[in-house]
């Protein structure tokens, strides 16, 4: 069953059109990966899922509810969350208090944001070691981490993770790709907007193509993974 | 020696030193002078969780100030009502007022909210200039009552008066430290650092930045009822758009976003404004530079100035210490 269907989906910004006829499809528990260069439409495709721009035609259906053109705030309450790119914190926070502000939709269940904060300690210890420590003081891996352990505050039902590995050594970024495979382990459902598309292939389930905000390939990893433009384009082999 | 100077300390010592004022101090020029300072530092707390927390500088502050004033002006000179229910009416008054303005103001940002805002002040001077038959006009109120009596205490005395607002002003601080640490202050804080961030984390920034819209004008109008009280008598430059830039200038100079700042600004420029009174208008040559010069080199007032200096110094500290212990060792 389709947690995520977005069909004939184009977003403007003012008279410039960001993306065109988008359709895309998530199963429950699936990792889906949006594929394609800066400026293709990932990152439009998120913020319009997230509420953040409305779109100009087109339906977004989440889990039976059509949430296009929703309020933000809406948005997440329903259980989509986006955790931005060029991980977004509260610099003068501490990273405790980062983490807080992602249970805000759960502000008045204590117990539940206990249980979350015990979750996201135990998937990045490193959050627990600094939590008293500044957001704007952590290295790069370490906000993106925090990034994605915020977001995870909110009990997402489907996390939106734009482009997590940039900027990040190559080592942290197989770290970053293990702990999303965890996420999505427990049951997580998770849109991936990537450059990276070996790491995010060898973990997605399915993938789409973007180029010039148009869909121009889409299938599962192994047949992305073996398509010859895919390669040529995203894989460099 | 540190110890000894930790916040909670200076705190009491600030605290014990506001109450035994007025016994080693006989100028009762100067108790006057600190009663208001009491009273202009609500006022630039209102406006400093506006613009210092949020991120949203209204220009229309003075304004307000002026509603809380002129509303508990009317309610006990024209509508006949006591003091303390006029004195709680007030800053209500101003925050529906508040409400309806900052439900427009916040469709705007950035520059064009202080442009908006900046026009709504003008325009709330101008009500209470030209509506002679309900405001007096330039006229001004006259005959605003003192505080009544409170059981056996009575509020006659410039001492009396002092130490009442000395009470308010820090039940406001206690406040405005309740707020800012709880989590409507940190969505106040997101809400600076990003709307589209705070968005994407579920909070209604409409919502949050209208409640805070709300508050600042409830402060903003309590100080302004504390005034009319006080002075007890008002006229429309009360509203004028200098108070609003004074009042800009005390949070500035304090610290924008900060705590203590609303104190040290207010307090720092009165104290200066008064010894400085002898050069006359030609002090706004002294003071101009220096704002200038402040925000330039410290965008965050004086108290960011200190936090910045004591943070970095803590650092260093805690850098230090065990680059010895390797040496030793």
């Amino acid at each position: 069953m389709p947690v995520l269907s977005i069909m004939g989906l184009t977003a403007k910004y003012g008279k410039y059109t960001s993306i065109k006829e988008v359709n895309i499809e998530v199963i429950k528990g699936e990792i889906v990966v949006l594929l394609g260069a800066n400026g293709a439409g990932k990152s439009t495709t998120f913020k319009t899922i997230s509420g953040l721009l409305k779109p100009a035609a087109g339906e977004i259906i989440f889990n039976d509810e059509q949430i296009g053109g929703k309020q933000p705030d809406k948005i997440v309450e329903l259980g989509i969350v986006q955790c931005a790119e060029d991980r977004k914190l509260f610099p003068q926070m501490s990273v405790q208090q980062n983490l807080m502000m992602g249970a805000y939709v759960h502000r008045r269940n204590k117990g539940q944001i206990k249980q979350s904060l015990k979750e996201v300690n135990e998937l990045f210890p490193i959050l627990y070691d600094k939590r008293e420590d500044a957001a704007g003081s952590l290295s790069g891996g370490q906000q993106q981490m925090l990034a994605i352990g915020r977001a995870l505050m909110a009990k997402p039902k489907l996390m939106l993770l734009d482009e997590p590995s940039i900027g990040l050594a190559p080592l942290i970024v197989e770290q970053m790709f293990k702990s999303i495979e965890h996420i999505n382990r427990e049951g997580t459902t998770i849109l991936l907007a990537e450059q990276n598309a070996n790491a995010a292939l060898s973990i997605a389930d399915k993938g789409y193509v973007y180029e010039n905000g148009k869909i121009v390939v889409h299938g599962s990893s192994a047949e992305l993974f073996s398509n010859e433009e895919v390669r040529k384009a995203y894989i460099g082999a | 020696m540190m110890k000894l100077l930790n916040k909670r300390n200076i705190i009491l010592i600030l605290i014990l030193l506001a109450v035994v004022f007025p016994f080693i101090n006989q100028n009762q020029y100067y108790l006057h002078i600190l009663t208001l300072a009491f009273i202009w530092t609500i006022a630039v707390y209102g406006l400093n969780l506006l613009a210092g927390f949020t991120g949203y500088l209204s220009l229309a502050h003075g304004g307000f100030f002026a509603i809380g004033a002129y509303g508990l002006g009317l309610l006990t000179v024209k509508g006949g009502l006591g003091f303390w229910l006029s004195f709680l009416l007030a800053p209500l008054i101003t925050m529906a007022i508040g409400l309806v303005i900052g439900l427009f103001a916040l469709r705007t940002k950035e520059h064009f909210f202080a442009i908006y805002t900046l026009c709504v002040g003008y325009i709330i001077y101008l009500v209470i200039d030209k509506w002679e038959s309900l405001t007096e006009g330039v006229r001004g109120l006259i005959g605003i009552p003192a505080p009544e009596p409170i059981g056996p205490i009575t509020f006659t005395t410039p001492i009396a008066q002092y130490y009442l607002t000395l009470v308010i002003f820090l039940l406001v601080v206690l406040i405005i430290y309740r707020i800012v640490h709880s989590l409507t202050g940190r969505t106040f804080i997101a809400i600076r650092n990003s709307e589209e961030l705070a968005l994407s984390l579920g909070i209604s920034t409409k919502k949050n930045k209208l409640l805070s819209f709300v508050l600042s004008t409830f402060f903003a109008g309590l100080a302004g009822a504390m005034y009319a009280g006080f002075i007890r008598f008002i006229g429309p430059e009360i509203a004028y758009t200098t108070i609003t830039f004074d009042l800009l200038t005390y949070m500035i100079v304090g610290g924008i976003g900060t705590l203590a700042g609303p104190i040290v600004g207010t307090f720092l420029i009165l104290i200066l404004s008064q010894n400085l009174q002898f050069l006359q208008d030609y002090r706004m040559l002294i003071f101009g530079p220096l704002l200038t010069l402040l925000i330039i080199f410290s965008p965050r007032g004086i108290v960011g100035f200190i936090l910045l200096h004591y943070s970095n110094w803590k650092t260093k500290k805690r850098m230090t210490i065990p680059k010895d212990q390797v040496k030793e060792g």
